[in-house]
C-alpha cells in the first residue's frame, strides 16, 4: 500500500492506494476535478525526495507527497 | 536547520550561532533575517512545512557549502507569525567574504523557490494561501 499526502493549501486528508507507479496514481487523481487544478502546478516527492519520472517503481510502504507552489521565508 | 512554532527569537539564534562559530576561524558570518511587513491588511503570516523534503534540500546545500569550505544554517517558523516579528533567518560562515556573500544570495533565493514551505496571509482571522507569491517546485505537473 502506498500513502499519498496532499500538502499545504491542498488541504485534504492523506489517502492510501494500491499502485505500482506514478502513472497509475496520475490516472486515479486526474479523475478528481477538485485535484486537477493542483496537479498541474504540483511537484511530487517519494520518501522525501523529489522525483521527475512517472515510471519509477513504487515499493510497499512508500510515502508520496503532492507539493503545490511554495513560498518560504 | 531549526524549526520553531511561531516567531523566531532572532537575538537568541544569532548570538548562539555567533558563539558557536566565532572560534572556527571563519572570517565572515553573513546573516539574512526576514521580518514580516505590514501590508495588504495582514496581521501576520502563517506557514506549513514538509520536513522530510526540507531536510534533504538542506543536506544538499550543506554538501555544496562544504565543497567551498563554507557552512550554512537556517531557522524557520511554522504556524502563525505576527507582523514586525521574524519567520526566517539564515547565515553563511566562510573564511572568504566573497564566497559567503555570494552563497547567502544563492541560498536565500533557492530557499524561496524550492524549500517545501507554504505561506498564508492572516487577514481578519482567516488563513489565506499566498498563491500569487508562490512558485512551482522544479518538476511540477509530473502527474498530468
Amino acid at each position: 500500500m502506498i500513502k499519498v499526502e496532499f500538502l499545504g493549501p491542498i488541504n485534504r486528508e492523506p489517502a492510501n492506494y494500491n499502485i505500482k507507479n506514478l502513472n497509475e496514481l496520475s490516472e486515479i487523481l486526474k479523475n478528481d476535478n477538485n485535484l486537477l487544478e493542483w496537479l498541474e502546478k504540483s511537484a511530487v516527492a517519494i520518501n522525501g525526495k523529489l522525483v521527475f519520472d512517472k515510471n519509477i517503481e513504487l515499493q510497499n510502504g512508500d510515502i508520496i507527497a503532492i507539493l503545490p507552489p511554495v513560498c518560504g521565508g | 536547520m531549526e524549526l520553531y512554532n511561531g516567531s523566531l527569537n532572532i537575538p537568541e539564534i544569532i548570538s548562539r550561532w555567533y558563539n558557536l562559530e566565532q572560534n572556527s576561524n571563519n572570517g565572515a558570518f553573513i546573516p539574512f533575517i526576514g521580518i514580516v511587513r505590514a501590508e495588504n491588511s495582514i496581521s501576520g503570516l502563517s506557514f506549513d512545512i514538509y520536513e522530510p523534503l526540507l531536510k534533504n534540500w538542506f543536506i544538499d546545500w550543506q554538501k555544496k557549502a562544504e565543497k567551498l569550505n563554507a557552512k550554512v544554517k537556517f531557522a524557520h517558523s511554522t504556524g502563525d507569525v505576527p507582523i514586525h516579528t521574524s519567520s526566517y533567518v539564515s547565515a553563511v560562515f566562510s573564511p572568504k567574504r566573497d564566497v559567503a556573500l555570494k552563497m547567502i544570495v544563492d541560498f536565500v533565493e533557492d530557499f524561496k523557490a524550492n524549500a517545501p514551505i507554504w505561506k498564508y496571509d492572516l487577514i481578519e482571522g482567516k488563513r489565506i494561501y499566498a498563491e500569487s507569491r508562490s512558485k512551482k517546485i522544479i518538476g511540477s505537473g509530473i502527474l498530468i
